[in-house]
């Protein structure tokens, strides 16, 4: 099965470690990034970069910032082919923002 | 060879728990059918796994086992769960959706998730158990038929017979614990309306526990459990089990029973020091346990303003009643 690992982040965590920790982190990251089973995936830019668009009769509207005041950011994502559920949230939880205050939503993807 | 043998096992094993899977979910949600309707005996213990699934939430993962492990129907389980049969039947249906959907294995969890995942499904026949007696369906006997169940499949797990054991010796006592509508203490049950025989499983389901070396927390209940049906009970030896099971948990719960061993064992001011360590202010039977001690001690005043405290707290007519009278003698 294909499941996408929705990265959410808490602001404020990486700029909290020192430059080794964050190193580590993103080595860490780059690690999942080439695990096996792993087919792709994205980093995003920081939330403070979003934009957020809606049509309402046909006029386009945009704000500037994500489409909701959360406590935690969309970070990224992976996409990872996994036999079963559990074996995605092995991987999930090898993801450093897991630990690091953040969370990371587990989602099969519609196959076809 | 082996390896080979193994893998071919594997192979068939695997193509068979799909096809059973699919056999399984693949239903029409609006079609009301049992899992268990298909499945073959040796597929119980996956189907145990799936349905305790730690993504699943508790609720489902209850419903869920009741209606395919323990055979009750979608409107039994809506009886004593209090919804209707309409919310029960979406709560299946949802959970069973999300087992395909989410790709939740069918299977015994490997060697490293399975301690885990073993609790998890102990934690859910438990709560079945505590969810209790006498409405329309007897969940606690239901429990119990649950944990002979796992027993049966999992014979070699220590915490399953210690779960087993530690429902069997407290449902024992279910005819003694009421009089009438009233709550009755231990040192005051009739032990003739002790059901022996329910004794005598449940400390050979602990003998079996403990011939395993099972020293978690269902098999120290269980003896605790043990110990309490006892001629003459072993205080001291209940307060270090209990001793144990905080050292093992880290339950403040624990440590509120161990004060009540430590009552019985060393007497009531030992046993206070104890209860007034606890932060469990929300709790009814710390304040209930605290008026007890202090009863004791002869501080009438604080022993009243705590019973009060627990009566605040407490939610049924038995517990409040009873609360009430040792308000009404203090």
């Amino acid at each position: 099965m294909k499941y996408a690992l929705l990265i959410y982040d808490r602001p404020g965590t990486y700029e909290a470690l020192s430059d080794d920790e964050r190193e580590a982190v993103f080595g860490e990251y780059f690690a999942i990034a080439e695990a096996p089973g792993v087919v792709g995936g994205e980093q995003l830019q920081p939330v403070e970069t979003a934009t957020t668009v809606r049509v309402q009769d046909e006029q386009t509207l945009t704000t500037d910032g994500p489409f909701a005041d959360t406590k935690e950011f969309f970070g990224g994502y992976y996409l990872l082919e996994a036999d079963d559920l559990d074996a995605a949230i092995e991987m999930a939880s090898r993801i450093p923002a897991a630990r690091l205050g953040g969370s990371v939503e587990v989602r099969p993807v519609v196959e076809r | 060879m082996t390896t080979a043998r193994n893998r071919a096992i594997d192979r068939l094993r695997r193509d068979r728990t799909l096809a059973a899977k699919t056999r399984l979910l693949d239903v029409p949600e609006a079609v009301e059918q049992e899992l268990d309707e298909t499945t073959i005996p040796d597929e119980r213990l996956e189907l145990v796994f799936t349905c305790c699934h730690p993504a699943l939430a508790t609720e489902a993962q209850v419903a869920l086992t009741l209606r395919t492990l323990g055979g009750l129907s979608t409107d039994e389980i809506a009886r004593a769960f209090l919804v209707s049969p309409e919310t029960m039947k979406r709560r299946l249906s949802r959970a069973k959706a999300k087992i395909k959907a989410a790709g939740i294995p069918f299977s015994v969890p490997p060697d490293h998730l399975l301690p885990e995942r073993l609790a998890a499904v102990l934690a859910v026949v438990y709560l079945i158990f505590n969810e209790g007696y006498g409405g329309r369906v007897d969940l606690a006997a239901e429990a119990i038929r649950l944990g002979r169940v796992l027993a049966v499949l999992m014979p070699d797990e220590p915490e399953v017979h210690g779960l087993l054991a530690l429902m069997l010796l407290h449902d024992a006592r279910r005819q003694a614990r009421f009089s009438g509508e009233d709550l009755v203490l231990l040192e005051d049950q009739d032990r003739s309306l002790w059901d022996a025989t329910q004794i005598e499983q449940g400390r050979a389901a602990l003998d079996r526990a403990l011939a395993l070396r099972g020293r978690g927390p269902h098999v120290l209940q269980a003896a605790i459990a043990s110990l309490q049906v006892d001629e003459r009970v072993d205080w001291p030896q209940i307060a270090a089990l209990y001793g144990e099971l905080v050292r093992l948990t880290g339950s403040p719960v624990a440590e509120l029973n161990r004060a009540v061993a430590v009552a019985e064992a060393q007497g009531p001011e030992a046993a206070l020091q104890i209860v007034d360590r606890l932060a469990l202010d929300d709790y009814q039977y710390l304040h209930s346990t605290r008026a007890e001690l202090l009863r004791r001690l002869g501080r009438v005043d604080e022993a009243r303003t705590a019973y009060r405290r627990a009566l605040e707290l407490a939610r049924t007519g038995p517990e409040r009643r009873f609360l009430e009278r040792r308000l009404a003698e203090v």
